[in-house]
């Protein structure tokens, strides 16, 4: 009850915007499309306002308001509960390294892809979206038995005194490994707009190497580079399946906040998962919404910003 | 900086195509000389060529005397226009600007104050004062053609290479910004190499023109001498509009094939030859009964404008307003194509 009368008063708040002027001529021009040529405005406008709203809105609505359906106790309790709070730390820092270690591999292979010229160039091309198109439990199963103590990869690691298997660091290489596409698609287009007269033009002017790659190259990236970076740190702060097989799912110590929500859920304490649901989304969104507002200030200088 | 270029000569990557073959050229001290020439002619590629950029398999190039191998040698000395202009996109106008001296090693580097100064100098020289904390993005391109300049200009390089650089601006623009450009070049007391494939933009702001087709040098002149005497025909086409009579030597005359078209005296030796003329050489004469009918297509710049009915085509012929003649009236005559240079095989042959 109480969500529909905050509706309401929006709704009579937004009444009054609109009936100042300019406000109410934008929102004219704006249901019937400004003086745009394209035909179907409206209803390109009605479709992806119903879109929008049954498919995204609706259901955060539903997050939103159905952890207090059983009043504000299991909220509460939730708050108090510090596995979930090692749950969420777990997640957010693995997501946050693995993305970042993502940002120096993403453009390394973002450049190879856009001017290198390797005869296996558009094998590997593919192969950078696969982490996208195989089930994130087949990575997952595969990370954990390369890594294992007994895998491949883990054996000689565990001889060196490294384990990677059933520790964070194997949940960041896991996320790592999920969130590498979207670095790697976010910086290519980018870094291919670049005109190579630009590295020419810094050669010319006298900047060293290292100047040309950190002034001219980096710096013009970095919006992008931020942009795949809240790509793969989103991903990865949703990462389930990839993760569970090689965390080792310790609680406080290698358990993410997606796998305790199924272990409420499994204990049939629903507000209990909701609540941790609601938490996860309000942590994740005011992140996306801080590295939003820094990509806007790093590239003020591009025409649209 | 004198530049000196002997023998030079690139391949196309992987193959035996020559992107630039033997070209042997110097550009004293001071000179201001446009490359003109087709597209795919080579212009660039020799001007990426003299900057360093491209390496050329055979040939030699000195810069005041001096082979400079790398481009570190080079970082300063030569200021080079892209045709894009290739400024930074995530630099103000004033960071692009200063960016050669930015880039400088700390022992070299001026004071902060110093390079301010630098940047602000070379804005009020470019007439763009306001623009110092702007983007790229967001100038017009006479104003990205005005700070890829200032930026070339900036570690005081004494040699200024320019590829194309109003390729992309509106004539006005155009108009102002190469009469400028002149006037800068005297001032600094630079050397100014400029690609260009517009020929009116190079005859009228350069001192000295190479013609260049097909990876070659075709002709290397000054605007008058490149005017009068074209070594070949494509030169003569390309500096201008240009119209050909077909015709034959004999006798001391050379005889166009096309009939109401005034044979004249010339010295070549007997044999077929090709007569260009530019539309304004060609005269009218009222003699005789049957003649060319003449088409009024209006004046301009003091001249009026006829195209010429020959038997399978139609010539421009350009007279001044100040003529007279009775083909006003009658709207017919022959032509009188004396002052025309005469080829053989594409060469000049008078």
């Amino acid at each position: 009850m109480r969500a529909f009368n905050g509706a309401a008063g929006q709704y009579h708040a937004f009444c009054i915007l609109v009936v100042d002027g300019s406000m109410k001529r934008a929102f004219t021009q704006f249901w019937r499309g400004g003086y745009s040529a394209l035909p179907g405005y409206r209803f390109s406008l009605l479709f992806t306002v119903f879109w929008t709203g049954f498919f995204i809105i609706l259901p955060l609505c539903a997050l939103i308001i159905r952890p207090w359906q059983d009043g504000v106790g299991p909220v509460v309790a939730e708050l108090h509960d510090a596995r979930m709070f090692a749950a969420l730390w777990t997640s957010f820092s693995t997501a946050a390294v693995a993305a970042f270690l993502n940002i120096p591999l993403g453009l390394f292979l973002a450049w190879m892809l856009v001017r290198g010229d390797l005869p296996g160039r558009h094998i590997a091309n593919a192969l950078i979206d696969i982490p996208l198109a195989l089930p994130t439990a087949v990575s997952g199963i595969t990370l954990a038995t390369l890594y294992s103590p007994q895998g491949w990869l883990g054996y000689p690691l565990s001889k060196l005194g490294i384990s990677v298997a059933y520790t964070r660091s194997g949940i960041v290489l896991a996320l790592m490994f999920v969130g590498l596409p979207f670095m790697v698609r976010t910086v290519e287009p980018v870094l291919k707009n670049l005109p190579q007269e630009l590295e020419e033009a810094a050669k010319l002017l006298g900047a060293r190497p290292r100047q040309i790659i950190t002034r001219v190259i980096i710096a013009p990236l970095r919006p992008a580079l931020l942009t795949g970076f809240g790509l793969a740190f989103a991903r990865g702060v949703g990462e389930y399946g990839s993760v569970i097989f090689i965390a080792g799912n310790q609680p406080f110590k290698s358990e993410i906040a997606p796998l305790l929500i199924v272990v409420r859920l499994q204990e049939f304490d629903y507000p209990g998962a909701t609540a941790i649901a609601l938490i996860l989304l309000l942590a994740s969104l005011s992140v996306l919404v801080c590295l939003g507002v820094l990509r806007r200030r790093i590239s003020a200088w591009s025409v649209g910003a | 900086m004198s530049v000196h270029v002997e023998n030079l000569t690139r391949y196309a990557p992987a193959s035996q195509r020559k992107l630039l073959d033997d070209i042997t050229l110097t550009f004293p001290t001071g000179a201001f000389v446009a490359l003109v020439g087709p597209s795919g002619a080579g212009k660039t590629t020799l001007l990426r060529a003299i900057a360093g950029l491209d390496q050329c398999e055979e040939g030699t190039l000195t810069l005041n005397g001096n082979s400079l191998k790398t481009l570190q040698d080079r970082a300063g000395k030569i200021g080079f226009v892209f045709q894009n202009y290739a400024l930074f996109p995530h630099m103000t106008v004033a960071r692009n600007i200063s960016f050669g001296l930015d880039v400088l090693p700390r022992g070299k580097r001026p004071s902060p104050t110093e390079i301010a100064n630098r940047v602000k100098e070379l804005l009020e020289l470019m007439q763009i004062p306001a623009l110092a904390e702007a983007y790229p993005a967001r100038l017009s391109g006479g104003q990205r053609q005005r700070v890829a300049l200032a930026r070339a200009l900036a570690t005081g390089p004494t040699l200024l290479l320019l590829d194309e650089p109003f390729g992309a601006l509106d004539p006005i623009v155009r108009r102002t910004i190469r009469t400028w450009l002149r006037t800068l070049h005297d001032q600094l007391g630079l050397t100014t190499i400029l690609v260009t494939h517009d020929q009116e933009e190079a005859l009228e702001v350069a001192d000295r023109i190479v013609v260049m087709q097909n990876g070659r040098v075709v002709q290397d002149a000054s605007p008058t001498d490149l005017d009068e005497k074209p070594q070949t025909s494509f030169v003569m086409e390309f500096l201008g509009e240009a119209v050909t009579f077909k015709g034959q030597v004999k006798n001391g005359y050379f005889v166009p094939d096309e009939a109401h078209v005034a044979s004249f005296p010339t010295h070549i030796s007997e044999g077929r030859a090709d007569a260009m003329i530019r539309p304004f050489e060609i005269m009218l004469q009222d003699e005789g009964e049957a003649a060319v009918p003449l088409a009024t297509h209006g004046k301009s710049n003091g001249y009026r404008h006829y195209s010429a009915t020959l038997a399978g085509r139609a010539v421009p012929v350009f007279v001044p307003e100040t003529s007279g003649g009775a083909h006003i009236k009658t709207g017919c005559a022959h032509l009188n194509i004396q002052n025309a240079r005469i080829f053989r095989n594409g060469t000049r042959a008078n």
